[in-house]
């Protein structure tokens, strides 16, 4: 529901695996032996926990993984950190970079205002403390697509620490139980993002593009407080619906507006925890949880077997589903961080230490955004759930999907049908047909309004809900129509007409005196046959229960 | 008319007793003919005679850009200029030509200055002598003065007069050598050490290191970010105010400048020097200090207090950490700023294109020098994180530890610093050439560094001529933002001394000599 990608159940705090040491190992888990599928040895240790936790067998040794996060989203602003080129994901290679991009000797970095306050935003939604005073560091290594040789980041006193994030992950044997789990953030930090290398191996060549370099990010570094990869992708699912309600950062994956580095260990309950392996660009919520799932699992079979793990890079092949060590982040790597001696410290201020007179365009004010903070994700749901009575996870459900809430409560606006009925339809019958055409909810053929029509029509008993089902699909099909239209046409509306019923049960009675006497004799079954005689004349628009009413009173009398 | 000050050729100006592109043609022709100086890198004479063409059509109009308008100027070749190669003395920069100005040459374009050219220096500016930049060395125009030739005359017995040619000190000797030979009346230099204040003592002229932050970096291609500050180079102190209040002020595209509004820097006469107290730092007088700049120190300290001044002695504690502490954080961002010469976005770039890794490896090697070379081994050394907190945490420390003794000397009531600005007088590039460029900066920059460290404002004063006959300057340091107080005290002993004119007479009627014995020297100009 809340992540419908996820398949597993985690079923406590920390996965607990079994272990029985050695070879016979094997097969379970990953796909290394005969079990085949990654999917379904994910599952199968999944389950395990539950069974070894309580009933440690002999020679079993218990694992505990342990996922820390740092995630890069790409700020949502006009201009990038410290320049004044544009920021835009579809413009042509090399058209958006400033001097400052290109690194050119002499020029300087300009903090963008716009980047600075997205951040002390994010930090006040994420309950951090935001530093009064912060300072910009370098952090050096030779790449490509990094002009200047070195990134300009907040290692030593980033502008937001010490908050938290809440986020909520399904548990029990139907997973239709919500739980609330809290990931510590350690910091937020201001960075920039780097250029984009394509390696044409053809030509062996490296072509650069430089319009992401200098980019703002935001870099949340999440505690290793979670558990696995569904925990891991809820999180960042989390995070990434808070950011959008910011407006911090569109934080869409897929255009690597949000980027995922998981720091994975294992270790024996009680015991200090492993070492850890770093996996690093996850670009979407799919690959991140098997990722992470995928790499927990080695990360035991390697200890099971009696191999160490290394502290290094892994990347996520996504092809053949596991994790592989990165070439190039081989060797020790030695940042060589350094003050950034051209930004002075960042200082922030809130209405008490604002000092008088200053040009507030000139400084930021802390609480003027806390005051800006649009509701967060976490409130519009329990509104959700108090005000109309909806289930967790359908307020869960109805956030998942860009703009989904909106077209619920634009339904909710213009109809008279309760409210529960509105998000059955709009979570079963409307995600369904979105879902199963892979559209967006703006690129509906079906508009709020003419749900609420349905559902009005619905509401007064002017269809059945079948009928109502029918209509839907016509209204998807043939834009521009409207349910009553439909209806219409396909003369789908109820019998209204209370004589014209009473005439065709009337007569419908009279053309089958057997089921009559079968009805008559005690049978129960009889009546529907009858029912549904009467439904079939009425070309099913009228009600079942109104045909049966009417039926009793004339068998009686 | 070459040998007037700003002020003096700016009121000519304006009076019409030249034009424009008369005051440019005979700095074109003096640039040539002290081509041997080898002071500039690249000569802009298009862009000057056209700049000065238009300048013209404003004194015609009588519309004038203010005092600068006219005037030559010339630029060292580590600040951006639009158009106009800027090298930094580099193979790295060779045949670079940057998309934008530097907001300090801005500003001068905007007055209306004519841009002569891009002066020489050392390569990145790291050095003390202007000796070590792949343009060759710039040659130190008292060498050919009537007052060091007639002194060495009577010593040296018929030796080769010219193979003692004297450097100009350092990095920005193309700087103080144009200043100094006439051949523009400004020119920008860069001083992270002293290397704006060092030549100008070595050169006879003024040469002034802002208060850091006053005046914009923007287009200054970096050596230390957080010593780094733009310097005026001129023939007084009045000239050097004129230019500095034509730069100094907030740069949107440098966020270290300060925020408040500058006003203009005219300077007013000192009359009652009674309200004035000079600090002499004892730390200062140093055994490796020549007797003749000792002495010389002592006499200006003496006319000040003789004057109604009152002259106290003070100390400076933490000055003998300065050079060791300038040495780790120089060569720190040194290795930070050099990193982005990859060869890929500008630049150098070798023929090895096996993998980026060896194309980084072989553009660097071949691009920078052995000086930049081993400031950015040993810089990425500090930078190591087993070392970070032993020696770069260390020296930011007691870099702040010698910024507070002068905040200490300032807060006992001294309102400037006399200091001398070089241990002696310019040496023979000989002689100079015996220590490698670690030694000699070390040396060199003893007087002038601690000042980039605190971010003050000084300016090296030229006092008198040494026995040799070669300039000896004396430094005035005030406190940060008082610049125009520095600039105050300095005007008011730059009257009292009255520091002779160069004499480059017989230099000027008769060069073809000196280039028929130069040819060597000459052959990498451009």
């Amino acid at each position: 529901m809340a992540t419908p990608v996820l398949r597993w159940c985690c079923p406590g705090r920390r996965w607990v695996f079994a272990g029985i040491g050695g070879v016979s190992r094997h097969g379970r888990g990953v796909p290394t032996g005969s079990t085949s599928s990654g999917k379904r040895g994910q599952s199968s240790v999944a389950q395990q926990p539950l069974i070894t936790a309580q009933k440690p067998r002999k020679g079993e040794r218990e694992w505990a993984a342990v996922v820390g996060l740092e995630i890069h989203a790409q700020i949502a602003s006009n201009s990038k950190l410290f320049s004044g080129s544009q920021v835009d994901f579809a413009a042509p290679p090399n058209s958006l970079v400033s001097f400052f991009d290109a690194s050119l000797p002499g020029t300087l970095p300009v903090l963008n205002r716009r980047c600075v306050e997205a951040a002390v935003m994010t930090g006040l939604a994420l309950d951090c403390h935001i530093n009064r005073r912060s300072l910009f560091d370098r952090k050096h290594y030779f790449y490509a697509d990094l002009p200047a040789g070195y990134q300009i980041t907040q290692q030593r006193l980033p502008i937001a620490v010490n908050g938290s994030l809440a986020y909520s992950v399904c548990v029990g044997k139907r997973r239709s139980q919500m739980v609330t789990r809290t990931a510590r953030v350690k910091q937020i930090q201001l960075e920039q993002d780097s250029g984009k290398s394509l390696h044409d191996s053809l030509r062996s060549q490296t072509l650069i593009d430089l319009n992401r370099a200098g980019v703002g990010l935001l870099e949340v570094v999440l505690e290793p407080d979670m558990s696995c990869g569904e925990e891991a992708a809820a999180a960042v699912r989390e995070l990434q619906l808070i950011l959008q309600a910011l407006g911090t950062s569109q934080a869409n994956m897929a255009e690597g507006q949000l980027r995922v580095d998981a720091n994975i260990s294992v270790h024996n309950p009680g015991e200090p925890l492993g070492i850890r392996t770093e996996v690093k660009n996850l670009n979407s919520a799919r690959f991140l949880a098997k990722a992470i799932d995928y790499e927990i699992q080695r990360q035991i079979n390697e200890l099971e077997n009696g191999g160490k793990i290394l502290n290094e890079t892994r990347s996520f092949d996504y092809k053949l589903g596991c994790t592989v060590p990165m070439r190039d982040k081989e060797g020790k790597q030695d940042y060589r961080l350094m003050p950034e001696p051209n930004l002075p410290p960042l200082l922030l201020y809130d209405s008490g230490s604002l000092p008088p007179g200053t040009d507030p365009q000139q400084v930021i004010n802390i609480d003027q955004l806390r005051e800006q903070l649009p509701e967060l994700p976490r409130v519009t749901r329990e509104k959700l759930v108090q005000q109309y009575g909806m289930l967790p996870e359908h307020s869960f459900a109805l956030l998942n999907e860009v703009g989904l809430l909106e077209f619920f409560q634009n339904v909710i606006k213009e109809t008279r049908a309760e409210p529960k009925k509105v998000t059955s339809w709009v979570l079963n019958t409307f995600l369904g047909f979105l879902k199963q055409q892979n559209l967006a909810v703006s690129e509906s053929p079906v508009t709020p309004s003419a749900l609420a029509e349905l559902l009005d029509l619905l509401d007064r008993k002017a269809i059945s809900s079948s009928a109502a089902k029918q209509v839907f699909q016509e209204l998807w099909r043939s834009k521009g129509k409207t349910p009553a239209q439909i209806v219409a046409e396909k003369q789908l509306e109820l019998m209204q007409d209370a004589e014209a019923l009473e005439q065709l049960c009337c007569s419908t009675l009279e053309a089958h005196p057997q089921v009559v006497t079968d009805v008559k004799k005690g049978n129960p079954r009889a009546i529907n046959k009858l029912i549904g005689l009467v439904r079939r004349a009425t070309l099913g628009r009228a009600d079942p229960t109104v045909i049966k009413e009417v039926l009793e009173r004339q068998l009686s009398s | 008319m070459l040998g007037r000050t700003l002020r003096e050729v700016s009121a000519a100006l304006k009076q019409g007793q030249v034009t424009p592109t008369e005051l440019c043609q005979r700095c074109l022709s003096l640039i040539k003919k002290t081509k041997f100086l080898n002071a500039y890198i690249t000569v802009s004479e298009e862009v000057a005679l056209k700049q000065a063409e238009e300048s013209e059509k404003r004194y015609k109009k009588g519309h004038s850009l203010g005092d600068l308008d006219g005037i030559p100027v010339a630029v060292k070749d580590n600040f951006s200029t639009a158009g106009i190669e800027t090298t930094c003395a580099s193979n790295m920069l060779k045949g670079y030509v940057p998309p934008y100005n530097a907001t300090v040459v801005q500003k001068l374009l905007d007055q209306g200055a004519l841009l002569m050219g891009k002066t020489n220096l050392d390569e990145f500016a790291m050095g003390s002598g202007s000796t070590d930049g792949i343009f060759g060395p710039v040659k130190n125009p008292w060498s050919y003065s009537k007052q060091y030739r007639e002194k060495r005359k009577q010593k040296s017995h018929g030796k080769n007069e010219d193979s003692h040619w004297l450097i100009t000190g350092g990095s920005s000797g193309g700087s103080a050598a144009a200043v100094s030979a006439f051949t523009c009346f400004a020119a920008l230099g860069s001083d992270t050490g002293g290397s704006t204040r060092n030549p100008a003592a070595h050169c006879g002229v003024v040469g002034l290191k802002p208060s850091y932050g006053l005046v914009s970096r923007h287009g200054l291609i970096p050596l230390v970010n957080s010593m780094d500050v733009p310097g005026i180079l001129t023939r007084c102190v009045d000239d050097a105010a004129i230019v500095l209040g034509i730069l100094a002020g907030h740069d949107p595209k440098d966020s270290t400048t300060i925020q408040d509004p500058v006003k203009p820097f005219t300077l007013p006469s000192l009359t009652d020097m009674s309200k004035l107290c000079i600090g002499i730092p004892k730390e200062y007088l140093t055994p490796e200090l020549s007797s003749e700049v000792q002495s010389l120190w002592s006499k200006a300290a003496n006319l000040f207090e003789s004057e109604g001044a009152k002259v106290i002695e003070v100390s400076l504690p933490h000055t003998s950490y300065s050079i060791v502490c300038y040495h780790v954080l120089c060569t720190s961002e040194v290795a930070s700023n050099m990193a982005r010469f990859d060869g890929l976005e500008y630049g150098h770039r070798c023929d090895i294109d096996v993998s980026t890794e060896a194309m980084y490896a072989a553009t660097r090697r071949e691009g920078f020098n052995d000086v930049v070379r081993g400031r950015i081994l040993s810089g990425n050394f500090f930078l190591l994180k087993e070392n970070y907190e032993n020696y770069f945490v260390k020296a930011q420390k007691v870099r702040r530890l010698i910024a507070r003794d002068f905040v200490n000397v300032f807060n006992s009531g001294v309102d400037v610093l006399l200091t001398p600005t070089t241990l002696s007088e310019a040496v023979p590039h000989t002689e100079f050439i015996r220590e490698d460029n670690r030694t000699r900066s070390a040396q060199d920059d003893l007087f002038t560094q601690a000042v980039n460290m605190a971010g003050l404002p000084a300016v090296s004063v030229p006092m008198a001529l040494s026995s040799q006959g070669l300039p000896i300057g004396l430094q005035f340091i005030g406190r940060a933002f008082c610049d125009q107080q520095l600039l105050t005290v300095a005007k008011w002993f730059e009257k009292q001394v009255q520091f002779p004119v160069i004499q480059l007479q017989e230099l000027m009627d008769d060069c073809s000599s000196v280039f028929e014995n130069e040819k060597l020297a000459s052959v990498s100009l451009k």
